[in-house]
């Protein structure tokens, strides 16, 4: 009963959310988030007890957690549309993989970000190079090469295609890069992270999780809507292929 | 346009054509059909889509929109199959600086699988007269010998059909003749001529049909 | 006369090959700037990391795997730069030749010139930070030509990209550095091994993961160069 409520209702809520009710998504998933972040981080900062080793410094999982899921979300995202843009070129697709990598490369940012400052009271420093870390950190400059590659592109089409094919390869990266780095590191001492199997945990956890996915997606819809109208602004869409009337009125501008 | 009144699938077949470059269209839903056997004067003034129409029927390019037919063949399905019979000449040389006019002909007689490529390439070098300074790097040659070794990259291919695109650019009037000269002999041993230049008299002479563009479409002339 | 006839593609790969070669041999001084410049990486290492001897001799094979990815960025981006002169690559496209044996030839033509670089720089490495080739020279090329072909694949397809971009000479590193990170890793773990010894028998397993590092990249070179090129 517990679980049905906290990890599949209000993952239900969402995705009915942003499916069925797509077109007022700005509107509820901002609420949404609201609750969920609001419950969820309360019960973390002030119900929910300190970790046996750590003390309070752990409640800083409430949100680092979250946000390195959300990320890993996004980019999961942006696989896909990099795959599909190939088989089907589109705008939207592409679109919606700018968007998710931006919004992927940010909340994977705060994510390390916030490690690093979990790292400093638990182990004593702002990083190590734990798998989870090095990769993370790998992650940030691939996708910020990713974005800077779509700044330095200037026709659309290639810009489209091009990052399409850096998007699978950095994906498909991340495990090998995750698993080398482990391998190197099972020669050394590995740092510990909590256990999140704790029945008082989840809750939180869970409900700080769906918070931060509902940000997320509402951060992607908004991105995907200025890189739709950037699009539309450097480039006549397909569904405008030029008539008579619009070529005479260009030849006499021209 | 008439239909082509041979059996044979018209040289080349624009369908509702249209090409974009960001927010410009190079080509505007331009549909044209080119008879078997004629060659055309491709004529308009500098950003009028010359150079794109004839990168699509090259395959250098994808239509954003419509479909362009070579000797039959879609240009985007049967991309390889166009690239055999055709071969373009462009503003850019497709030459490496480095090398020398032997060895950059014979980087594509082994492309294109021929025997002694070697032989192959002297035999060119010399119709285009381009002898001397055979182990020069192109860095070296001036713009009249680059042309002459590019149209002899392009005869190597003895392609079925040959895309001219300004190839009397940068000629003295020596070497315009004798473009004029190569052209003749191209179109007296069948091949389809597609060119494009604004020396509209040479072209008017050398071909049997004429499309004139503005702007992407195709207007009278 | 006689019609050309299409050839395959590992024939046209090898004829590609051969032109990038005779590229390289007739501009010998670009390789020269080129073998100097990592050169001068490594002794530059030397100064920054200070003169404790111990030191430098655990890390050399990172160092000289640091030289030759440095390296790369520059030969990898000449390597492409001569196609887009004069719009060679389009010469290619058209003539046509397979956009996978243009891959082929370009990531191997690399390949060849970082292993040629790396084996001029080792007796360097040897010389200057004072190690011993425990292993033997057979683990050694292996190391070598397995690191090499890791970079050279990836950097092959984002060299590409990067040539038709803005800033294309910052554009290329930060694609391909990011991305290279477990090839470095293995290659320089590899290459610790072979310089001072494998007691646990390691050297295998870090051979593997460079093996199919190499597989995933240069599938995926294979698969999606040809998308990069074409129009």
């Amino acid at each position: 009963m517990f679980i049905l409520t906290t990890a599949v209702l209000p993952g239900v809520i969402l995705i009915l959310l942003l499916t069925v009710g797509r077109k007022y998504a700005h509107l509820t998933l901002p609420v949404y988030a609201l609750i969920t972040l609001g419950i969820g981080h309360g019960v973390g900062l002030f119900v929910a007890p300190p970790d046996r080793e750590m003390g309070d410094v752990q409640r800083i999982m409430y949100a680092h957690v979250p946000a390195v899921w959300s990320a890993l979300v996004a980019l999961v995202i942006n696989f896909g549309c990099s795959v599909a843009y190939l088989f089907n070129p589109s705008w939207k697709t592409d679109s919606l993989a700018e968007a998710s990598a931006e919004v992927g490369l940010l909340f994977g940012a705060v994510g390390v970000l916030l490690g690093s400052i979990w790292g400093k009271p638990t182990w004593g420093v702002y990083w190590t190079w734990d798998p989870r870390l090095t990769t993370a950190a790998i992650m940030l400059v691939a996708y910020m090469g990713y974005l800077a590659l779509r700044r330095f592109v200037e026709d659309p089409e290639k810009r489209a295609t091009w990052s399409s094919v850096v998007g699978i390869i950095a994906a498909v990266d991340l495990p090998i890069i995750w698993f080398s780095v482990k391998w190197w590191r099972s020669l050394h001492q590995v740092q510990s992270s909590p256990k999140t199997t704790d029945v008082a945990f989840q809750l939180p956890l869970r409900l700080s999780s769906y918070a931060f996915l509902a940000l997320a997606a509402l951060f992607i819809i908004h991105r995907y809507r200025i890189a739709m109208s950037e699009r539309k602004a450097e480039v006549a869409l397909p569904e405008a292929l030029p008539t008579d009337a619009q070529a005479n009125r260009t030849a006499g501008v021209m | 346009m008439e239909a082509p009144a041979n059996a044979l699938p018209p040289a080349i077949a624009l369908h509702d054509v249209s090409k974009r470059y960001g927010r410009h269209w190079a080509l505007a839903r331009l549909t044209y059909s080119l008879p078997s056997g004629r060659s055309l004067l491709l004529t308009g003034h500098n950003g009028s889509g010359k150079t794109t129409l004839l990168r699509l029927v090259a395959t250098a390019l994808s239509p954003t929109a419509g479909r362009v037919e070579v000797l039959g063949r879609n240009t985007v399905t049967d991309q390889d199959a166009v690239r055999q019979e055709v071969a373009l000449l462009s503003h850019a040389s497709f030459l490496y600086e480095d090398l020398s006019a032997v060895q950059n002909l014979m980087v594509l007689a082994r492309l294109l699988g021929l025997p002694s490529p070697g032989d192959v390439a002297s035999e060119l070098l010399t119709r285009v007269g381009l002898t001397r300074r055979t182990d020069s790097p192109v860095r070296q040659f001036s713009a009249g010998m680059r042309k002459r070794l590019a149209i002899a990259r392009l005869l190597m291919k003895k392609p079925t059909m040959a895309l001219l695109d300004e190839p009397f650019g940068e000629l003295d009037p020596a070497g315009i003749q004798a473009m004029e000269v190569i052209i003749g002999e191209l179109k007296a041993s069948g091949v389809t001529v597609i060119l494009a230049t604004h020396l509209i008299e040479q072209g008017l002479t050398l071909c049997e049909e004429r499309l004139h563009l503005q702007e992407g479409r195709a207007v009278p002339a | 006369m006689s019609r050309p006839r299409p050839i395959g593609m590992l024939r046209a790969a090898g004829v590609l090959l051969g032109k990038d070669l005779l590229i390289e041999w007739r501009t010998r001084a670009r390789l020269n700037a080129l073998v100097f410049f990592a050169l001068s990486t490594l002794l530059l290492f030397s100064f920054a990391l200070g003169p404790d001897t111990k030191l430098l001799e655990r890390n050399a094979g990172g160092y000289l795997w640091l030289a030759i990815l440095f390296a790369s960025t520059l030969s990898l981006g000449e390597s492409f730069r001569v196609e887009y002169e004069n719009a060679c690559m389009d010469g290619l496209r058209l003539a046509p030749a397979d956009a996978r044996a243009i891959f082929l030839s370009k990531a191997v033509g690399n390949t060849l010139l970082l292993v040629l670089l790396g084996g001029l720089l080792i007796p360097v490495m040897v010389a200057l930070y004072g190690v011993k080739v425990v292993l033997g020279v057979g683990d050694l090329l292996t190391t070598l030509v397995l690191g090499c072909m890791a970079l050279a694949a990836p950097g092959c397809v984002y060299a590409a990209i990067a040539n038709n971009a803005r800033a294309r000479d910052v554009l290329l590193p930060l694609l391909l550095f990011p991305l290279i990170v477990p090839a470095l890793l293995a290659a320089t773990k590899a290459m610790a091994l072979v310089l001072q010894g494998d007691p646990m028998d390691q050297l295998g397993s870090w051979f593997g993961l460079l093996g199919g590092f190499n597989l995933i990249y240069w599938g995926l070179g294979f698969v999606l160069f040809p998308r990069v090129i074409e129009d």
